[in-house]
């Protein structure tokens, strides 16, 4: 089953041709209904067509092509993935001082019976929605929020799951009035010394500090049409190039894409995603990355408190490329 | 690398610097030169504002300090031991903007005489053992990629290996995006440092100069038990002009300087450059004694 959205008006830029083809599916499905014949056969053939050139499309996007993938609207969110992979998830809400942040949502959940802490960055697939949800730019109470619900699943002795969609910490001035930089850092340093199993994916965009300010999991895994980066394409062209409209180039020179972020040993695991990208196939989507996180979750679920910390401190302690 | 004085470091590296600066055409500022200040515009004799500790003194701006001078303010005479001198970057991207990454690197090095935007190393304050790094504007805006990174968590490490409480004295724009994802890896890699270091109990001490932004302030810059800054220096985690392209209003004067992260309860005090040494000995003898 797929969920319901136009295919048509959903197609992204660089894969427009397939226009004719979907217009094709909808004229033999209303002939098949007119003239009671059965066309099945004939559209799943022109599916499997569309397919075929999908995957084509897809095994040579261009990185500022996964960017769009990436931050397309239709993409299935935290709260989507949520509904899919965990059951009982009860949201909480707050960070205790300030208020609560509806860019990263948090709560407790089960995992195949397992109780797990789940947390993520939360955009939106309407314009409402979106600005709701302040675009998944968090506010320093988001992050703070977030290590709130990390630490009670650290007393708690429960798994972290954490979920990355965002194009960055929200540049505002109350953010930096509240403290970004502190909330972000000390999230950083807190994460570090976790004693549970923590497992982080980015499902879209992984967007600097941001992003990384609730995602120093033992695994870091990346959708295969996500993008992880220091900084934006747009962000990188105007302020290395000083020229915004170099963005594919700054693109393929930040190396952003999950390949390279595998190759540079950053991540853990690719997840595969349905043909065309996640927003065509929620579900099977979110059953890829439940497999995922519960292979992971399984290979450190034994490891002992020391051994969790040691592991993700050795982690991060070897990144870096220097000489000397 | 075996114990040297400052005084015998900082004659080799002031050497080094005049070699590389009669290969690259660039000129020591003569002693009688007269330099603007920058905020009161008065005209300053360049000698009288070097005695000063490059402090204005009219108006008190505080100009930059190298990673240099600065250690050469902060540790006792003869007591610096410098760690992974030769520590360098390199430029496993190809990256290229206006120029490589790899010639950005040299040039660097060249201007500075340092090989990455941090000195790390241990020395005495008021003849208390200290790991201490300092960054250096100069080298690439004291951006953070795998050097700096690697650095900063060596010093840490020494720290902890040593039981010495660990200084930073930071000036940094941020991560360095010529490396990539790499360089925000680093913002993750120190901030463990930390979370190791502050389960020792060892005391970490933080002095913001200007400008620390970006990734380095959210990361160890804001992770001081005590946090200090010098007067009026740019903190931040966004760039003003960022800001001000996302809410589209104009910031308050003295947005993010010291004095407004004061205000807001970011930082415990604001330090004059000529109470620094002092102060920072008093808090660590608090820890230490
Ligand atoms: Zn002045």
């Amino acid at each position: 089953m797929k969920q319901n959205f136009d295919e048509i008006k959903n197609l992204l830029p660089f894969e427009s041709h397939l226009k004719d083809l979907f217009k094709k599916i909808e004229e033999l499905k209303k002939l098949s209904e007119k003239e009671e014949v059965n066309l099945e056969e004939e559209i799943r053939m022109v599916r499997k067509r569309i397919d075929a050139m999908r995957q084509d499309i897809f095994s040579k996007l261009t990185p500022l092509q996964v960017v769009q993938v990436a931050r397309f609207i239709m993409r299935p969110t935290t709260l989507d993935y949520i509904s899919l992979i965990f059951e009982d998830f009860i949201e909480l809400h707050g960070d205790r001082n300030f208020s609560d942040d509806a860019a990263i949502v948090a709560g407790i959940a089960k995992l195949d019976g397992r109780s797990v802490v789940v947390i993520g960055h939360q955009k939106g697939h309407t314009t409402k929605e979106l600005i709701a949800r302040n675009f998944g730019m968090a506010n320093p109470e988001g992050y703070r929020k977030a290590l709130r619900i990390m630490r009670m699943a650290v007393r708690a002795n429960k798994p972290i799951i954490s979920l990355i969609d965002t194009s960055g910490a929200y540049p505002g001035l109350g953010a930096e009035e509240r403290g970004q930089a502190e909330a972000i850092a000390k999230n950083l340093r807190e994460m570090a010394v976790f004693t549970v199993p923590f497992i982080s994916i980015i499902t879209g965009e992984g967007g600097s500090g941001g992003a990384l300010g609730i995602a120093m999991g033992n695994r870091v895994l990346m959708m295969e049409y996500s993008i992880y980066s220091v900084i934006s394409p747009e962000g990188c062209a105007s302020i290395l190039f000083r020229d915004a409209t170099r963005a594919p180039e700054a693109a393929k020179a930040s190396k952003i894409t999950a390949k390279d972020l595998l190759e540079f040993r950053v991540i853990d695991e690719i997840i595969k995603e349905p043909v065309g990208g996640a927003h065509n196939n929620y579900k099977e989507a979110a059953a890829n990355v439940k497999a995922a996180i519960l292979k992971h979750l399984n290979e450190i679920s034994n490891f002992s408190s020391r051994e969790l910390v040691a592991d993700r401190y050795n982690k991060y302690r070897n990144m870096g490329i220097f000489v000397e | 690398m075996g114990k040297i004085s400052i005084h015998e470091w900082f004659s080799k590296k002031q050497k080094e610097k005049q070699q590389q600066n009669s290969s690259s055409e660039k000129l020591n500022i003569p002693d009688n030169l007269w330099i603007k200040c920058v905020s009161c515009k008065t005209a300053l004799y360049a000698k009288e504002l070097k005695e000063n500790l490059n402090v204005c003194p009219k108006c008190g701006y505080h100009f930059k300090l190298s990673a240099l001078e600065r250690i050469n303010l902060l540790i006792d005479g003869g007591s610096f031991k410098e760690l992974s001198p030769t520590l360098k970057a390199t430029d496993f991207l190809g990256f290229f903007d206006s120029k490589p990454y790899a010639k950005r690197i040299e040039d660097a090095i060249l201007k500075s005489s340092l090989n990455e935007a941090i000195v790390i190393g241990e020395g005495l304050i008021e003849n208390i053992k200290t790991s201490l790094g300092v960054m250096e504007f100069s080298f690439m805006g004291g951006s953070m990629g795998s050097g700096v990174g690697e650095k900063f968590t060596r010093m840490i490490e020494h720290s902890i290996e040593n039981k010495i409480p660990a200084v930073v004295v930071t000036a940094s724009g941020g991560a360095r995006m010529q490396e990539g994802i790499m360089s925000l890896m680093q913002m993750a890699k120190v901030s463990a440092a930390l979370g190791r270091l502050r389960e020792t109990g060892l005391p970490y001490i933080v002095v913001l100069t200007d400008p620390t932004t970006g990734g380095t302030t959210a990361s160890f810059a804001m992770l001081g038990d005590i946090q200090i800054a010098e007067p009026e220096a740019l903190i931040g985690f966004a760039g003003p002009r960022v800001i001000e392209q996302t809410i589209r209003q104009k910031l308050p004067k003295k947005f993010q300087r010291s004095e407004f992260l004061l205000e807001h309860g970011m930082i415990d005090l604001i330090c004059e450059r000529k109470n620094l040494k002092g102060t920072l000995s008093k808090i660590l003898k608090f820890f230490v004694e």
